[in-house]
């Protein structure tokens, strides 16, 4: 009895629950919208995405997270994922991306032309947004800028004891290390590493602005850290930060050769996303000339676009070579950098 | 008609009918292996990552940094189990036996420091102890000393890491301990003291061996958190078993093998609290009487200052001097951080919190009655799995969630599809629903030691008088053991509430479009460095681990005090 009962109830329970599913879910696939999972942090992502519904009309919803962890997420929803961009902070990520069959490649004339061809997917299922430099920083009452040359300098003993960088767990001195394999080789990039870790002052800790301010303070005479790091204890405020900051210059890194190794944070559509021009229509607004400047004033990166300039407290470090290489390479050979930072003990 | 008549035939038929069905063993048990098992999902969907195959990034591990992950995460263990055992015993002792001037203050007030998500009170120490921190420039100013010059301890290493875990995961041990304390028997340790034991040997011989269960669970959760955490150690740049589960799946890029490494970590977790156990299954816990009230041990003179001044030490280190720093950070940066937004944050993370404590304690409740009920050994088993969940670092517990739901979305999706015509697309995935499920697995664990540790103190003896007089498996649970289990159930309910204040990475994950929480929000401004800026949000997570401890307090101190 039981049994016929609930046979009977089965078709309507199931179109009940369908509807209040559905009514949970639809903000997700109402028409105008755009999906998006990034890496980069709400504080840092936000802004343009709010700039863009009131110019556009279209909603975004923004889910922030690890790269790949959001990736494991797309993974896992498969076709259904509500998905539109996906958002990360570094070329491997994207790279991954790709290799996991979660992106689209993307027909737009307007991101062909305004990214360079070394900063976007080859092909074109991602897009470079914004440069993200890693250069030296040296205290200037101890070190002469002449004195620094070259990242492969960094393994030179006169340099032991006097080297902060932080551990190989971070993605950027994975990709630092990946530009050197990718450039340079196995062997050598071994034999650097070799050499270089033991010139640590100290075991690898804290984030990058801890290792300016270790400089500052004397515990070690360089770091090698991301200049938007150094930019924003410049900005920010707080007088024992700017006071470290004040104690440092920045050093662009293998002018002569093959340039300063630089990452990227960037964007593609997602393969199975159900609003794919509005998808794209955000990642070319995030490659527009108002919104390149914004990545240097809000954050002190440098735009993607040669030639959009830069904020003036960027022009004032310099212009600088960034390294030419691929940053699908970097993605490529990112575990093989680990890898070998791993056999070097390279915390 | 007829089928109006049948359905309310049904109806009026359906409760006896289920009644007696429910009131039969088999239902019991079955319905207490299947939410088992459905807790235990995630877990299983992790270890089955055992049985994939092994990738060559294995020997490169096994050849570099796994002993290195192994050793630390050892030692970890090792000093944050004794740090919160000497913290949370001592302190639990003399709160619940003792009596001096301010216990009742201190009884609440070390509650707090829990409330502390421990990367939070790691960046406050840093700042403080760090080279280049206030403290030692102020030392190399005034006596013109320069880097290398005099030895200060290293607050990043390892020690440091078991410093600001201890300090933050003691009131776990204390909490349960001192249930325990002031649920023993008082004849025992008035037996013991009358045989002519003084306080020292009465306290190690009679009452430290008695709340064995209690001290156990506690120091099981507090070594589950230690071995699953991530933001501190890494921070610090400890290389533990987990910051490495995080290399090898983010830097690697091999979610298998990271997998394979948490399920290593959770097998060795299992078989520690199996022997643990093992080693205590003759021993029996509960006591005949109902205890009348404490009778505490006045302390006068040198031993009150002394008492006062060790718990004191133990506030102004683990909550004082952090929540000050935090405050300072703040004081800068409040006004741009509190907004419209900011209070979202705050009823976010309130509600998540209340609605994921209460799932919680309802499941440990069903749970380690069940297990009481029929303790074969399936039933253990599946309980035991299902309370897994704690020693799995957070983000990998989240994938064992992610996985599962996306399934049965997308099939439920493609059923609908062929047979209705209507796609469904995800219902579960990216819901508050998949994020409360994933609080229930991960801090299950947590509510469930709480409870079976005041189960296991009331006798069995109980069980079988209120049964042969005639009430019902639920009826005993509901009439005899829910108001002597008081005490468990309100630290039950504030310990998981203040995990899911704290709780970061499944948060990060799992959690549907624009939602955020407090802990959220303090990780990704802390994490682009801007620790000041992460004070204020930070600082809300405390003040609102306040509330539950004030209640709590109430709830824990009304009974025993009650009676003078």
């Amino acid at each position: 009895m039981l049994t016929a009962f609930f046979a009977r109830r089965a078709r309507h329970l199931l179109i009940a629950l369908v509807l209040v599913s559905l009514s949970l879910v639809a903000p997700a696939f109402a028409a105008d919208t755009v999906n998006v999972y990034s890496a980069r942090k709400e504080a840092l992502i936000k802004p343009l995405l709010d700039r863009f519904s009131a110019e556009t009309g279209v909603t975004v919803n923004l889910v922030t997270g690890k790269g790949d962890a959001l990736l494991t997420r797309l993974q896992a929803e498969g076709r259904n994922s509500p998905a539109d961009v996906l958002i990360t902070t570094d070329a491997g990520r994207l790279y991954r991306a790709q290799e996991a069959g979660v992106l689209q490649a993307v027909e737009s004339d307007t991101l062909l032309r305004e990214v360079p061809a070394h900063l976007r997917s080859p092909q074109n299922q991602w897009f470079g947004l914004s440069v993200r430099a890693r250069a030296i920083v040296y205290a200037t009452d101890r070190v002469n800028a002449s004195e620094l040359s070259t990242y492969e300098d960094l393994a030179d003993p006169r340099w032991k004891g006097r080297i902060c960088i932080r551990s190989s767990s971070n993605i950027y001195n994975q990709s630092l290390v990946a530009g050197m394999l990718a450039t340079q080789g196995v062997a050598s990039t071994d034999a650097w590493l070799a050499a270089f870790v033991p010139n640590f002052a100290r075991p690898p800790q804290g984030g990058d602005r801890d290792q300016v301010l270790a400089v500052a303070a004397g515990q070690c005479d360089i770091a090698v850290v991301n200049s938007y790091y150094l930019g924003a204890m410049i900005t920010s405020g707080e007088p024992t930060q700017q006071a470290a900051a004040e104690q440092v210059a920045i050093f662009w890194p293998n002018q002569d050769g093959r340039g300063t190794h630089v990452n990227i944070s960037g964007a593609g559509v997602v393969g199975s996303s159900k609003n794919r021009a509005q998808a794209i229509a955000l990642i070319e607004f995030l490659a527009r000339d108002d919104s390149q400047q914004w990545y240097a004033e809000a954050n002190n990166e440098y735009p993607v676009r040669p030639d959009i300039a830069p904020s003036a407290l960027l022009q004032s470090w310099g212009e600088f070579k960034a390294d030419q290489v691929d940053a699908s390479e970097l993605g490529r050979v990112n575990s093989a950098a680990l890898m070998a930072m791993d056999r070097a003990r390279w915390k | 008609m007829e089928v109006e008549a049948t359905s309310i035939a049904v109806a009026v038929a359906g409760p006896t009918r289920w009644q007696r069905i429910a009131g039969t063993d088999t239902v019991w048990r079955l319905c207490l292996l299947l939410g088992a098992a459905l807790i235990a999902l995630p877990v299983v969907v992790v270890v089955a990552s055992l049985w994939q195959p092994y990738s060559p990034v294995w020997q490169h591990l096994l050849d570099t940094v796994l002993a290195d992950y192994v050793v630390n995460s050892l030692l970890l263990m090792a000093g944050v189990g004794l740090g919160t055992l000497v913290l949370g015993v001592s302190s639990a002792w003399l709160t619940a036996m003792c009596e001096f001037p301010g216990r009742r203050f201190f009884t609440w007030a070390l509650l707090l420091p829990m409330a502390m998500p421990a990367y939070i009170i790691a960046y406050t120490y840093t700042g403080l102890l760090d080279f280049a921190g206030p403290l030692q420039t102020a030392l190399r100013d005034t006596f013109g000393w320069r880097y290398g010059e005099y030895w200060f301890p290293e607050i990043r290493s390892l020690g440091g890491a078991i410093c600001m875990l201890s300090l933050v995961l003691y009131p776990y041990v204390y909490l349960l301990v001192r249930v325990a304390f002031t649920e023993q028997s008082t004849a025992l340790l008035e037996a013991s003291r009358s045989l002519g034991r003084g306080p020292w040997r009465t306290f190690f011989g009679v009452a430290l061996p008695v709340a064995r269960p209690a001290i156990a669970a506690g120091v099981s959760l507090v070594l589950m958190e230690a071995l699953a955490d991530y933001g501190t150690v890494d921070y610090f740049g400890v290389s533990t078993f987990t910051t490495g589960i995080f290399r090898t799946w983010y830097g690697l890029g091999e979610l298998t093998t990271a997998a394979q490494l948490a399920s290593l970590l959770l097998l060795f977790v299992f078989v520690l609290f199996a022997l643990e156990r093992l080693s205590r299954q003759r021993l029996r816990f509960h006591h005949g009487t109902v205890s009348k009230a404490i009778q505490r041990i006045p302390l006068r003179g040198w031993r009150a200052a002394g008492t006062c001044a060790w718990l004191a030490l133990i506030l102004l280190a683990a909550f004082v001097i952090p929540t000050t720093q935090l405050a300072l950070w703040a004081g800068t940066h409040w006004r741009s951080s509190v907004d419209a937004g900011f209070m979202t944050l705050v009823s976010n993370t309130f509600m998540l919190a209340a609605i994921a404590s209460l799932c919680c304690l309802a499941v440990a409740l069903f749970l380690a009655y069940g297990k009481r009920l029929f303790p074969d050994w399936l039933t253990v088993v599946a309980v035991r799995t299902a309370g897994m969940g704690y020693a799995v670092p957070g983000t990998v517990i989240a994938v064992g969630v992610l996985i599962p739901f996306a399934w049965l979305d997308n099939h439920i999706d493609l059923l609908m599809q062929e047979n209705f015509g209507m796609p469904t697309g995800l219902l579960l995935s990216g819901s508050l629903v998949a994020l409360l499920f994933a609080y229930v697995v991960r801090f299950l664990s947590v509510s469930l030691q709480t409870v079976e540790s005041g189960l296991s103190r009331i006798g069995s003896s109980l069980d079988e008088s209120a049964r042969s007089l005639g009430a019902s498996a639920g009826g005993v649970l509901r009439r005899v053991h829910l108001p002597i289990l008081r005490g468990s159930l309100l630290t039950a309910l504030l310990l998981v509430f203040v995990d899911v204040l704290k709780e970061l990475p499944a948060t990060l994950i799992l959690r549907p479009f624009n939602f955020n929480t407090l802990a959220v929000r303090a990780f990704e401004l802390a994490s682009d460095e801007r620790l000041a800026a992460a004070a204020t949000p930070a600082l809300a997570i405390v003040l609102i681990g306040l509330l539950p401890v004030i209640l709590l307090n109430r709830g824990m101190t009304a009974g025993e005090d009650g009676h003078g």
